[in-house]
C-alpha cells in the first residue's frame, strides 16, 4: 500500500507539466492553429520560472512570469502565422528550435543554482489522514491549478458562447468570419493561451518537478503533450486521461525495474510511449466521431479576403 | 546554431617554458555538452582553464557539438586554426578525430574515452570505478535498510563496471546489502533520472547513487531525507545534507602534462587509463553525515588503491550465481574490464540485452 500511494504520488508529478502543455495546444488546435512549438515554449517557461523564483524568491511571481514567457514565445509564432501567413508547421519547428536556443543561452548564469521547490499544500488533519490525505491534500498549488483548468477549459469549450466560437473558427473560419467574428483575433488569443500554459508545464519542470535549471530540461515532453492532443481526438477528458496514463507508466516501469522484473528495459522504457498510443487510438477509433471532434480548418490559413 | 566559438587569451604565468618564449601554442577542445551542464562538459572545460593557467597556451573550444558528421567538421576547422593538440571529449567523437587525424599528421590529437589510436592520436580516460570502490565502502557502512540505489543511464561496460565496483565494496563492509539498479536509458533527462530516484527510495533505498549526468537524482535524495553521492563534479549545491562525497573527473594534470610534451617534442600516442593515484579522479569532501569512523575506512581503501595494495576488482568475486568467478589473489585485467557484461553478487535483477 505505502509503495503504490508513494507511486501515485509520483505519477501526479509526471502528469501534471504534460496535462497544462496539453490543455493549452488542445485550445490552439481548436481554434483551428497547428503550434508545434509547445516543447520550446515549455523550455521558456521552464527558464524564466527558475530565473523568477530565484530572483524573487516568490513561486507566484514565478509562475506568472511562465505564463508571460510562454504566451511571449506563443505571440511571435501568432505574429509569423496570422499576420504574415507563414506556414505553420515550419513556423512551430523554428519555435522549438528557437526557444532550446534561447533558454540556454538566458539561463547560463541559472546553471548550479538550487532551489527548494515550490510548497506543498497542508492543511492540519485533513493533509495527515493517510492515503487519501497523502494523495488529494498535499500537492503543491500547480497539481491543484492543472485540475482546475480541466475543468475550466471543458466548461469553456462546450457551456459558454465564447467556446462555441472558438470552435467555430478552428471548423470553418469562412463561415465564422461571415458571421462577423474576427477569425485572427480570436486564433491569436488561442495562441496565447496555449503559449501561456505551455510556459507553467515547463514552469513545473524547473520549480517542481526537479527543481534546477539545465539546458533542454523539458527532454523531449512537449512532443509527448502534442501527440496526446492528438491521440485524444481533441477532447479534454481523453487529454486528462492520457497524461495520467503516460504519467502513470513511465512511473510504474521504474518501479517494475526496481522490483527486478525481468523484462528488457528498453521495452519498460517504450511501454509508456505505446500503452498511451494504444489505448487512446482504441477509445476514439470511431472515425466519424474523429472527425466531429477534430477542428475541419486545422493548419489552414486564413484570408479574410477569400 | 546555438553553438559558440569563443577564444580567451591566456595569461602568460608560466616561466618555464624557455624554449617556446614567442611562440603561443595554440589548444582546441569539443565538448559534448554545453559547458554549464555541470557535469561532463563542464569539468574538461576546468581543465582548459587549468590548462591555460599553468602553461602559455591560447585555447579555443567549441561546446555542444553533436556526435556525427558535426564533430568533423568543427574537428578540421580547429585543426585549420593551427591549434598544435585538440582534444575531442566524448566517446562519438572518435571516428571523426581519426578521420581528421589523417589529414592533418603533424597536429597532435587527444581522444577520451575511445579506443582508436594512430601515431598522431592519442586516447584517455578515467578509472572511475576506483571511485565507485570508496562509494560503495561509504554507502555499505552508512544503508540502515541494506538497500542501494543505483540510477544507471546505459548498459555499457564503462556503466556496469561502476555498479560491480560500488557493489563489491559495499559487501565487503556489510555482506547484506543489496544494489537495486533502474535504467532510466537517457545520459541526461533530470525528470526521469529523479523519478527512477524516488522509485528507488520508494522501494527501500536510503543511499542513491548515479551515473546519469544531472543533479536530480541527489535532489531528490535531499528532499527524501535519505543520502547519495555526486556525479562527475561537487554537487554539494543542490543537496548540502545529502551528498556524502562525490566522484569528480579532474583532467587538468592530464591536460597540462600532454600539452607540455607536445611542446617539448616528447608527445607520443598513448592510451591513457589513470585513476585516483594520478588524480585524474578525485574526491569531494566528505559530507557532514559520514561519520569519523567511515571516513577512516573510506580513507583507506582510497590510499589502498592508490599504492597498489588493493584492486577494486581483486578475487574473490562471485557471480550473481553465488559462483566464484575471480578466484583469491587475481584480478580482473584491464582488457576484460574494459568489455565487462556481467553483475556481481549484490546486484538486483538482469542487465538488459
Amino acid at each position: 500500500m505505502e509503495i503504490l500511494v508513494a507511486a501515485i504520488l509520483t505519477i501526479i508529478t509526471a502528469a501534471t507539466p504534460l496535462l497544462f502543455a496539453a490543455l493549452g495546444e488542445l485550445v490552439t488546435e481548436k481554434s483551428g492553429v497547428l503550434n508545434l512549438g509547445v516543447e520550446g515554449m515549455m523550455v521558456m517557461g521552464a527558464i524564466v520560472g527558475f530565473a523568477a523564483v530565484h530572483y524573487s524568491g516568490s513561486a507566484t511571481v514565478a509562475i506568472f512570469a511562465s505564463m508571460l514567457a510562454g504566451a511571449s514565445m506563443a505571440a511571435i509564432f501568432g505574429v509569423l502565422v496570422l499576420v504574415f501567413h507563414a506556414s505553420q508547421v515550419p513556423t512551430g519547428l523554428a519555435l522549438t528550435i528557437f526557444g532550446i536556443g534561447l533558454s540556454a543561452l538566458v539561463g547560463q548564469s541559472m546553471i548550479g543554482v538550487a532551489y527548494d521547490g515550490i510548497p506543498q499544500l497542508h492543511i492540519p488533519v485533513i493533509s495527515d489522514i493517510p492515503v487519501i490525505g497523502e494523495i488529494f491534500f498535499s500537492q503543491d498549488g500547480l497539481v491543484y491549478l492543472s485540475i482546475f483548468m480541466v475543468f475550466a477549459v471543458m466548461w469553456f469549450m462546450n457551456k459558454t458562447r465564447a467556446g462555441l466560437i472558438l470552435r467555430a473558427v478552428g471548423d470553418s473560419h469562412d463561415a465564422a468570419h461571415a458571421m462577423g467574428y474576427s477569425v485572427l483575433k480570436i486564433r491569436f488569443l488561442a495562441v496565447l493561451f496555449g503559449g501561456a500554459m505551455a510556459g507553467v508545464g515547463g514552469a513545473y519542470l524547473s520549480l517542481a518537478y526537479s527543481p534546477l535549471w539545465v539546458e533542454q530540461m523539458t527532454a523531449g515532453r512537449g512532443w509527448i503533450a502534442l501527440a496526446l492532443v492528438v491521440f485524444a481526438s481533441w477532447k479534454v477528458r481523453r487529454v486528462l486521461l492520457g497524461a495520467y496514463l503516460f504519467g502513470g507508466i513511465s512511473i510504474l516501469q521504474l518501479h517494475a525495474q526496481a522490483l527486478g522484473i525481468a523484462v528488457p528495459s528498453q521495452v519498460m522504457s517504450m511501454l509508456p510511449y505505446l500503452a498511451t498510443i494504444l489505448v487512446l487510438v482504441i477509445i476514439s477509433r470511431d472515425r466519424s466521431k474523429i472527425k466531429l471532434n477534430a477542428p475541419a480548418s486545422l493548419g489552414k490559413p486564413f484570408h479574410a479576403s477569400r | 546554431m546555438f553553438k559558440k566559438i569563443l577564444t580567451s587569451v591566456a595569461i602568460a604565468t608560466c616561466l618555464s617554458a624557455v624554449g617556446i618564449a614567442n611562440a603561443e601554442t595554440k589548444v582546441g577542445f569539443v565538448y559534448v555538452g554545453p559547458i554549464g551542464d555541470h557535469g561532463w562538459s563542464y569539468q574538461h572545460d576546468q581543465g582548459r582553464l587549468a590548462l591555460e593557467k599553468e602553461l602559455d597556451v591560447k585555447t579555443t573550444y567549441v561546446e555542444s557539438v553533436p556526435e556525427g558528421a558535426d564533430a568533423e567538421r568543427v574537428i578540421r576547422q580547429l585543426a585549420a586554426d593551427g591549434n598544435e593538440v585538440i582534444f575531442t571529449t566524448s566517446f562519438g567523437y572518435m571516428n571523426p578525430t581519426i578521420k581528421v587525424a589523417k589529414k592533418f599528421p603533424k597536429i597532435k590529437f587527444e581522444h577520451a574515452t575511445g579506443y582508436k589510436r594512430a601515431d598522431n592520436v592519442g586516447t584517455y580516460s578515467g578509472r572511475f570505478y576506483e571511485g565507485r570502490a570508496i562509494l560503495g565502502t561509504i554507502a555499505g557502512k552508512m544503508t540502515k535498510s541494506n538497500i542501494i540505489g543505483y540510477v544507471a543511464s546505459f548498459p555499457i561496460p564503462e556503466v556496469i563496471r561502476g555498479i560491480d565496483a560500488m557493489t563489491i565494496a559495499a559487501r565487503k563492509v556489510n555482506p547484506d546489502v543489496t544494489v537495486k539498479v533502474v535504467w532510466v536509458n537517457s545520459w541526461f533527462d533530470p525528470g526521469k533520472e529523479g523519478d527512477a530516484a524516488k522509485a528507488l527510495i520508494d522501494q527501500g533505498a536510503d543511499i542513491i547513487t548515479q551515473h546519469t549526468d544531472s543533479p536530480a537524482p541527489l535532489q531528490v535524495a535531499e528532499k527524501r531525507g535519505v543520502y547519495g553521492f555526486g556525479q562527475a563534479s561537487d554537487m554539494k549545491a543542490f543537496a548540502p545534507k545529502a551528498q556524502l562525497t562525490a566522484i569528480i573527473d579532474d583532467w587538468a594534470p592530464y591536460y597540462v602534462q600532454r600539452v607540455k610534451a607536445a611542446i617539448d617534442g616528447s608527445w607520443k600516442s598513448d592510451d591513457t587509463w589513470d585513476g585516483l593515484k594520478a588524480g585524474m579522479v578525485v574526491m569531494a569532501p566528505y559530507g557532514d553525515a559520514v561519520p569519523e569512523d567511515v571516513r577512516e575506512m573510506a580513507d583507506k581503501v582510497k590510499a589502498s588503491i592508490i599504492d597498489g595494495s588493493f584492486h577494486p576488482f581483486q578475487g574473490p568475486i562471485k557471480n550473481q550465481k553465488g559462483e566464484i568467478v575471480v578466484k583469491e589473489g587475481e584480478t580482473i585485467s584491464d582488457g576484460d574490464l574494459s568489455k565487462l557484461d556481467w553483475y556481481v553478487e549484490g546486484v538486483d535483477g538482469t542487465i538488459p540485452k
